[in-house]
């Protein structure tokens, strides 16, 4: 989409609701540097939004959408669960239909903009919780996976089901006492990274949401790798707060222990061969951009 | 986007020119061909412009589906795949539609209960998908065999439900089908209802239009709702997301939401009068005993019908072809001088003697049967006993009925 679909004629701008002038005024649309850095200064893709407060998905959910290298033509696709109580607050298009069919809506919807807008950049990306991904909706995860279909799967794993109020899920640590698991669960936690990574993805992220800048980095890699070649699985910590019985402001700190080296969310990355070449690729441009900012500038000053 | 010059007139990537529809359907000049209904579904979708199909395989439609993709491989579709099972294949096919594709697909019987949760979703999406259902039994122990038991459940879903009768009506159906639940007041998706192997692995002479022609592509802007293809402004949808609010707003939004689906259902009548010739076709109505029937439970009726003229019985006939919208008005109308109403069905519940009774006055007048299920024919012997134990005649036995 370009961005001038986006303007409103002039004589109708004092009537648009203020969000929608911020949109056309302020949003990072078409900014190729857009980033973290941009939450607070520029329009936010996301504004309100009815999670609990200090709830780590908020932040995660800011961070990603700040770090989508190219929102004005992405899509996203959620599932049921307390990201769908987001997703109308976002303004980019995004698709909630059934609980964990997600990466099949995903599939059809990539391939029929494939289709439509050939040579034409349009991203998918998935965002859904852990009971979606891993649960009701592993079969369609991997089928998709192993169809090669590109686009990213993002899953909020906050370790049970949060939104009908804190069940048992299969990413849950094993012993964790929880509804529908009342004597402690008694199977490990999937481990979902290393079966992405066998079922054909190409790149894979396990870690939490406490940084930022790592966030967007492992964001525009996984998107870039999708664009270019195949299926890629970002795992991102976002406890909940509330079902593990921690307060508002301890969000943070729990992603922050839960990182350490020996801990479940210590940071894993998986990167398939034809993917880090376009990674080495893609930070040699990147180089090279910088490098002709710098003589630019150099030129100006001179 | 829309605005843009008419197609029509231009030529596709096949050679194909994309002909106004109604011309196509109903002044083209046909051929006659002897297809199987699986190769009929085939030559339809060739000439209607499809992005997207996906494939399944169950009995008795794998033949179909598989026939479009080497229509794939001709590159008559934009895009083809087998999915991983029914419900993750209507899933694909609502990604496909909200992506903005005109999306085909296939299904019968026990897939079509396992894709059940993604009926109402498509409704309410509002997404224009086509299905082809060719039902089979949905019953255990296993079988295969055909049963229409399944439409019953289609019938509540919000979806267009429509029963053919014949590979000829499947061929128009199919074309006709797109151009109705397209419309902008319908923008439904339609469940095309055949009745397995009676239809789809018989051949039949069929008449169809020039290879050369073929629908306009779909316009995913004559939309009542947006395109999910960042291709329009994306506003947030919600300030304050209803979705699972427990106040009045939630609940009325909601309930109009669902009003509004149906109420796109009962609009999409004008429609399917004009391109189906009525919802209904009738036959001899003034006669004491009518025949009311959908799908090939048609043909077996005629069949009785003209062995009981030959012993001097008038009996007449309505052929249903529209099960949603449903012909209400038309069922009232068609059966006012009938004593006798005889509902034949392929199902054990009887679910169209249940619709028909729920339609009109006098409804004692309903005989609901004979039903057939699990995949027993319906020989229209049993038809015409019906009818003569309705008038008091009596019938020799019957083999089976414990005569």
């Amino acid at each position: 989409m370009s961005k001038e679909r986006i303007k409103i004629a002039e004589e109708l701008f004092d009537i648009m609701p203020p969000e929608y002038q911020d949109l056309v005024k302020r949003a990072t649309f078409g900014n190729e540097q857009r980033g973290w850095k941009d939450i607070g200064n520029a329009k936010e893709l996301i504004e309100e939004h009815s999670l609990c407060a200090g709830c780590p998905e908020s932040m995660a959910f800011r961070y990603i959408l700040a770090s989508l290298p190219n929102p004005e033509d992405t899509v996203m696709v959620g599932s049921t669960g307390c990201t769908s109580l987001v997703f109308p607050h976002v303004a980019v298009h995004n698709i909630h239909s059934l609980f964990g069919n997600q990466n099949a809506i995903a599939s059809g919807l990539k391939r029929a903009l494939s289709v439509r807008f050939p040579g034409q950049v349009k991203d998918v990306v998935v965002l859904a919780g852990d009971g979606a991904t891993v649960d009701i909706g592993l079969d369609m995860t991997l089928q998709a996976w192993f169809r090669q279909e590109k686009f990213t799967t993002i899953c909020f794993d906050n370790e049970l089901y949060a939104n009908t109020g804190g069940q048992e899920s299969g990413l849950m640590q094993k012993g964790f006492v929880a509804k529908m698991a009342p004597v402690g669960k008694t199977f490990e936690k999937v481990r979902l990274p290393e079966i992405a990574r066998e079922s054909g993805c190409h790149y894979v992220v396990n870690c939490t949401v406490s940084k930022p800048n790592l966030v967007e980095k492992v964001i525009k890699n996984a998107i870039h790798i999708a664009r270019e070649i195949g299926p890629t699985y970002l795992q991102l910590y976002t406890p909940c707060i509330l079902e593990i019985g921690k307060n508002s402001m301890e969000g943070l700190q729990e992603m922050r222990d839960s990182e350490k080296p020996t801990e479940r969310f210590a940071y894993k990355e998986y990167v398939s061969e034809p993917a880090k070449e376009l990674l080495a690729e893609l930070a040699a441009k990147e180089k090279e951009r910088k490098a002709e900012a710098k003589k630019q500038l150099a030129g100006q000053t001179a | 986007m829309a605005g843009q010059p008419s197609p029509i007139g231009q030529k596709n990537k096949k050679g194909q020119v994309y002909t106004d529809p109604w011309k196509m359907m109903n002044e083209a000049e046909r051929t006659p061909s002897f297809f199987t209904g699986s190769e009929v579904i085939k030559e339809a979708i060739r000439r209607a412009s499809c992005d997207v199909m996906i494939a399944y395989p169950i009995t008795p439609q794998s033949e179909a589906a598989a026939l479009i993709g080497e229509l794939f491989a001709e590159g008559y579709i934009g895009d083809y795949f087998r999915g991983e099972s029914e419900f993750a294949v209507m899933s694909q096919c609502a990604g496909a539609a909200f992506g903005g594709a005109r999306v085909f697909t296939t299904t019968a019987g026990p897939g079509t209960m396992r894709a059940m949760e993604n009926f109402p979703m498509w409704a309410g999406a509002r997404l224009p998908i086509q299905m082809i259902v060719t039902c089979r039994g949905i019953n255990s122990p296993l079988s295969i065999q055909p049963d229409t038991l399944e439409i019953s459940y289609l019938m509540q879903t919000g979806m267009l439900v429509w029963h053919a009768e014949t590979a000829q009506d499947f061929y128009d159906w199919i074309l006709k089908g797109y151009m109705v639940s397209e419309e902008p007041d319908v923008h439904l998706p339609l469940a095309l209802c055949c009745d397995g192997f009676f239809v789809t692995h018989t051949k039949d002479m069929v008449d169809l239009t020039p290879v050369d022609m073929c629908l306009p592509p779909y316009d995913p802007y004559r939309s009542p709702v947006p395109c999910m293809d960042m291709e329009c402004p994306p506003v947030r949808m919600m300030r304050d997301p209803f979705v699972m609010k427990s106040n009045y707003i939630s609940y009325a939004t909601h309930a109009s939401w669902q009003q509004e689906v149906w109420a796109a259902v009962e609009r999409s009548r004008k429609h399917a009068i004009r391109w189906l010739d009525g919802l209904i076709d009738t036959e001899n109505t003034d006669t004491d005993v009518l025949v009311v029937a959908s799908g090939t439970a048609v043909s077996q009726s005629r069949e009785a019908i003209a062995m009981l003229e030959d012993e001097g019985i008038q009996v007449g006939l309505v052929k249903v072809k529209t099960l949603r919208p449903w012909p209400g008005e038309e069922i009232r109308e068609a059966t006012k001088h009938a004593k006798h109403i005889i509902v034949p069905e392929f199902n054990v519940a009887g679910w169209l003697a249940r619709e028909v009774k729920a339609t009109i006055p006098n409804n004692e007048r309903v005989h609901a049967g004979p039903h057939v299920c699990g995949g027993m024919t319906m020989p229209p012997e049993i038809i015409a006993a019906e009818v003569k134990t309705v008038l008091g005649i009596k019938a020799p036995s019957l083999a089976g009925r414990g005569g």
